[in-house]
């Protein structure tokens, strides 16, 4: 029996190197070009940096029209995600605890917004925000990403509270708690690792979504995926800046998915396991 | 689980409520209104009624676009459905190891779009992309700028590195719920490998894998970014799917009406599909 797992083990092992690697090679490739010049990407093949330079990612570092990009993305994803746990905290627990009128059609058309293409609410969206006068901030674009964070925060925070048993709720109304007090000091401490995980896949969505971002924006709130894009036609392919750029992006994904990460799986379930 | 019937959650669904409204209900008022109208330019709107709808489902560029992205999906779906399982039937089940392969395997999975499309357009260059040079060393005439087939294979190949772990990680939180008492039951059964991942650990599965399914059919169905970057729809019109096709018409060439009307087409397209899966999904979960 021992032989046996073992052996499974051992190919398990090499499916995993042989995936991670698929995984990992393109990643590696835009690194050790963000460590190259230009010249060095255009001239020699090769597959580490000959004379690593840090220089692509101090033209980043320091020039506000690149990290700027960073700082407008950080701020709306962060705006984003608070206002999606916030309102989606107590239709959530309405969700998973009540009946009411209408319930399940509503949970359903909420779903349906996660389904909508953002390409179908590209123009009326700008259309929208342009007329309030709310284009080119953070908090349009925000909103706009509420569209499909919200219901997927619902979604996920339903999942989480479902497994909470009713009766600590009916205790704590017997012991005397009023409802807010009860939600904020008993039920959302019990249910904090759903609201992290909520909070991480808002986080996600948000940070890597570019079609709408890019259209409500022009330049006070650009993001930086877009502020890629533009710079990248503008001069003339600068392999080595836009590589570095790229690696950048990457950094805010990795370091959120470190803190969660023995919550992943089962976010990734949406609290549904 | 019965759960008390309470008219008053509706109190709590509220400020969701007038969110949803907000940010979706208007914008779709807005595309349903162009959708029936059109216009000579200025704020001049006319009456068209169905005659958009009609020009859409008529359009051969449409279908064609259509075509395609069923296609897409269904290739999708039919590689990193299985792959995803593959891969989390292999994974460490705890430990070190296993941390270390969620946290890698959900890398791509934060980076963004444009950027994803951005690291496979270089890695897939002939001249200075890793794989690109690769297959030319290795005698192979590969293009995806030039060659339809190649910008397909290039961007099936980007969505299975960008969203395989998904429907990995998703079967791995569905593996993890099965006791271990499952298995010593099968070992005492002298049940082949096979036989348990039949009747043990897929029936398990199960709800994940609707969601998985479900997350793809439609994120793989609304793709725009990726091969917008790598390809720009091209080479010709190969790799245009429905959402670059809706963005070149609504913005490229601002043609409100037939966008309003494609708009509405496609995303009821959408719905329907995600209805039936998500009937299929509630079910299953009743009958559990």
């Amino acid at each position: 029996m021992a032989a046996v797992a073992e052996s499974k083990g051992r190919g398990s092992a090499l499916v995993m190197a042989l995936y991670l690697l698929f995984l990992m090679l393109p990643i590696y490739w835009l690194l050790t070009m963000s460590l190259k010049t230009n010249q060095e990407i255009l001239g020699v093949f090769s597959l580490w940096p000959q004379n690593p330079t840090l220089d692509n990612y101090r033209t980043i570092l320091t020039d506000p029209s690149w990290y700027m990009g960073y700082v407008n993305s950080l701020i709306y994803v962060v705006m984003n995600t608070v206002i999606s746990i916030t309102v989606a905290l107590p239709a959530a627990y309405a969700f998973s605890r009540y009946r009411f009128m209408g319930d399940k059609h509503l949970f359903f058309w909420l779903l349906t917004n996660r389904m909508a293409p953002p390409a179908v609410f590209a123009l009326p969206f700008f259309q929208l925000y342009s007329s309030i006068g709310l284009f080119d901030t953070h908090i349009a674009v925000a909103l706009a990403h509420c569209l499909f964070n919200v219901p997927l925060a619902v979604w996920i925070l339903e999942g989480f509270m479902s497994g909470v048993p009713r009766e600590i709720d009916e205790t704590a109304y017997v012991d005397g708690y009023s409802f807010p007090r009860f939600f904020i000091r008993i039920f959302m401490p019990l249910i904090a690792s759903g609201i992290g995980v909520a909070a991480f896949f808002c986080f996600m969505f948000s940070w890597v979504e570019l079609l709408l971002s890019r259209t409500l924006t022009s330049v006070n709130a650009k993001p930086i995926a877009a502020t890629m894009t533009r710079t990248v036609s503008a001069s003339g392919l600068d392999w080595g800046v836009l590589a570095a750029a790229g690696m950048l992006t990457i950094i805010p994904g990795a370091l959120v998915i470190w803190f969660v990460r023995n919550y992943i799986a089962k976010g990734f379930a949406l609290g549904r396991v | 689980m019965d759960k008390p019937v309470n008219n008053r959650a509706w109190l709590l669904v509220l400020p969701v409520l007038i969110l949803v409204a907000f940010s979706a209900v208007l914008p779709l008022m807005t595309v349903v209104n162009y959708s029936v109208q059109d216009t000579f330019g200025g704020n001049q709107f006319f009456w068209a009624g169905l005659e958009w709808f009609e020009e859409t489902l008529s359009s051969d560029r449409v279908r064609a676009a259509l075509g395609r992205q069923i296609m897409f999906s269904a290739i999708i779906l039919a590689i990193e459905i299985p792959l995803g399982i593959f891969i989390a039937l292999n994974m460490p089940k705890r430990g070190f190891w296993a941390s270390f392969c969620l946290v890698l395997m959900a890398l791509p999975l934060l980076i963004p779009w444009n950027v994803v499309g951005t690291i496979w357009q270089v890695f897939g260059r002939v001249d200075i992309g890793l794989l690109g040079h690769t297959l030319k060393a290795m005698g192979i005439d590969y293009n995806y700028v030039n060659d339809a087939v190649d910008a397909w294979i290039t961007i099936v190949v980007m969505d299975v590195w960008h969203w395989t772990s998904l429907v990995a990680l998703l079967c791995y939180a569905g593996l993890q719920s099965i006791p271990d008492a499952y298995y010593q039951a099968a070992r005492i059964d002298q049940a082949s490998r096979w036989k348990v991942f039949r009747y043990i650990e897929l029936p398990k599965m199960q709800g994940v894998l609707l969601i998985a399914v479900l997350l793809r059919f439609m994120d793989s169905f609304m793709i725009y970014t990726e091969p917008f970057v790598v390809t720009g729809g091209g080479p010709g019109n190969a790799t245009t799917f429905l959402s670059i096709d809706l963005v070149k018409m609504a913005v490229g060439q601002f043609d409100l009406g037939p966008a309003a009307a494609f708009s509405l087409i496609y995303f009821l397209v959408i719905l329907l599909v995600s209805f039936v899966f998500y009937t299929a999904m509630t079910k299953e979960g009743e009958t559990l």
